[in-house]
């Protein structure tokens, strides 16, 4: 039986910028939702899901002895700091964003 | 005094982080010096933009350039790292190291603490180094983006381990990379050569996970009810108990809040990283992607299996330029229909700038209260009871800024019901670039100077 939750149920996270890349580490809190959480966060749903924020490149590194992936999206941050308009200029929410997505679990 | 010891008897070295940047704490700091036996306190404070601030300080008066807390913190913690032994070194020397150096000096004598040495490393500034023509990483020429305001080469333990050969108590530095602050002392302590990769790699590690400060003992992680975190007021600052290969415990000041754990490790482990298998710095390049995380006891973690690879050929440099001037201007609406009145105070600011006053730059207008920081990503909620308007722009010049504070404070008498709480504010910008040069380009220099 499945059921979607939001990721924010099984997994915590923790954005970072380089210029207009930003970066989104992510680890479920239990190891047997980690398929359930490279799902929700593939490249290709995120492009799908936010079209308008994430218009480069995104790369996910996977890290499956510490239950968590590593995102790099490129041309993501409006601009980055230098040019942003954002109030978050860094995009230091983009985990949140992320967070936000639905997961697919198996109960 | 003494310093903790291991079963062996050996003493173990323990270097911990005092600030993770500008803005930082400074009671936590003088916390973790009081009640933690280091042997070296870091101060992290030099962002990237922060330097390029910190040039035209410099530009505009050549005694200042360096971090504005620089004599709050050293009259705070200099008396406490003397009586502990606990060396201090910092990059508050900013753009402007000797004059930093300089103060410190007064501040010292101001104290009493005659004889104190500083020793401060010079020649990280390549502003006349750099041709017009120098390739950025991000595209273009330095020519064809602007006159520079400044441009710092990251310097590397290599540079940073004459200063800390000299003794002295402190050592301030303009710009180094952020983990080789921790890792310079790391390599002095336990003699590692710098072809060492591994061990490089290790304490490179180290560093990375202590250069943002609380960020890995509590600090940017509660989110209640999912990850709490004890006395988040009282947070204390990190630490790290390094062991003669390079494998480290992490902990932070006993009897503060916050918490070191397996999670907040994690999280800082990747941050602002990218490949994790390539994580480059001046002294190495550090593989993160097999690095095993252990709780060994309460608010301790132990990390090891970093690994390393030799270090790039060149020096990263950054690169600042003018960016003009930041317009932020805002107004409220709350109560009945407040969305709705938001909404038209938007497309009335949209035609007055546009349409009326022909502006053809870049503006962002958010409804602060139904979608702002993610805006772009997802579609606006219709309803919201306190709603702010929040418009921004970035122009070269003036004029446009003072415009838009203009036209939304006049929204308070020419639009709709009930706007509230103006206010606006222009800044003057920073940009920053990267660009790379060789390593021989870069000489530096060490002045020792004594209170």
């Amino acid at each position: 039986m499945s059921r979607r939750v939001p990721v924010h149920a099984i997994a915590h996270a923790r954005a970072g910028d380089k210029g207009d890349t930003s970066n989104v580490c992510l680890f479920v809190y239990e190891p047997r939702h980690y398929p359930a959480l490279l799902r929700a966060v593939a490249p290709e749903r995120l492009r799908a899901k936010f079209p308008k924020l994430l218009r480069g490149p995104i790369r996910l590194f996977e890290l499956p002895h510490l239950h968590g992936v590593n995102l790099v999206m490129e041309n993501a941050l409006e601009g980055g700091v230098n040019a942003s308009l954002n109030l978050d200029g860094h995009g230091k929410s983009w985990s949140f964003l992320l967070l936000g997505l639905e997961a697919e679990i198996e109960d | 005094m003494s310093h903790p010891t291991d079963g062996n008897g050996s003493a173990k070295f323990a270097i911990g982080c005092g600030a993770g940047f500008a803005s930082d704490r400074l009671d936590a700091a003088v916390e973790l010096v009081e009640r933690v036996a280091l042997d070296w306190l870091v101060l992290e404070c030099l962002g990237e933009r922060t330097l390029a601030f910190a040039h035209r300080d410099r530009r505009a008066d050549p005694n200042r350039g360096f971090d504005p807390l620089l004599e709050r913190r050293m009259r705070a913690l200099l008396p406490r790292c003397r009586a502990r032994g606990t060396r201090l070194l910092s990059n508050m020397g900013a753009a402007n190291p000797r004059v930093a150096a300089e103060a410190t000096v007064g501040i010292a004598r101001a104290l009493g603490l005659s004889g104190l040495r500083i020793a401060v490393l010079l020649g990280d500034e390549v502003t006349e180094k750099l041709a017009p023509d120098t390739p950025l990483w991000e595209g273009g020429t330095i020519a064809e983006r602007g006159v520079p305001v400044g441009a710092n080469a990251y310097l590397g333990c290599e540079q940073l381990l004459p200063a800390i050969a000299t003794g002295a108590e402190v050592i301030l530095t303009g710009r180094v990379a952020d983990p080789s602050l921790f890792l310079a002392p790391m390599i002095e302590r336990f003699g590692w050569a710098l072809y060492d990769w591994q061990k490089l790699a290790a304490g490179t590690l180290v560093g990375h996970l202590l250069e943002c400060g609380m960020q890995v003992s509590g600090g940017y992680f509660a989110d209640p009810g999912k990850k709490d975190v004890p006395d988040l007021a009282r947070c204390g600052f990190p630490f790290a108990e390094v062991e003669a290969e390079g494998a480290a415990v992490i902990g932070k000041t006993p009897g503060s809040g916050g918490r070191v754990h397996a999670t907040t490790v994690k999280e800082q482990l990747f941050y602002e990283v990218h490949d994790p298998t390539a994580y480059h710095t001046p002294d190495v390049v550090a593989d993160f992607s097999a690095v095993a995380i252990e709780e060994v006891g309460p608010d301790r973690v132990r990390v090891s299996g970093a690994r390393g690879a030799p270090r790039p050929p060149s020096l990263k440099v950054t690169v600042g330029f003018d960016g003009g001037y930041l317009a932020e201007a805002g107004v409220s609406y709350a109560g009945p229909n407040a969305a709705a009145r938001a909404r038209l105070a938007r497309s009335v600011l949209e035609e007055r700038m546009r349409v009326v006053h022909g502006y053809r730059g870049p503006l962002r207008i958010d409804l602060v209260g139904l979608r702002s920081l993610h805006a772009t990503a997802l579609p606006e909620p219709a309803e919201g009871e306190d709603v702010r308007l929040r418009a921004a722009l970035r122009a070269p010049d003036r004029e446009p800024a003072e415009l838009l504070l203009w036209e939304v404070e006049a929204l308070l008498t020419c639009g709709p019901a009930g706007g509230g709480g103006y206010r606006g504010r222009i800044t003057p910008q920073v940009t920053t670039a990267s660009a790379s040069l060789p390593r021989a380009a870069v000489t530096t220099r060490i002045e020792v100077l004594e209170a």
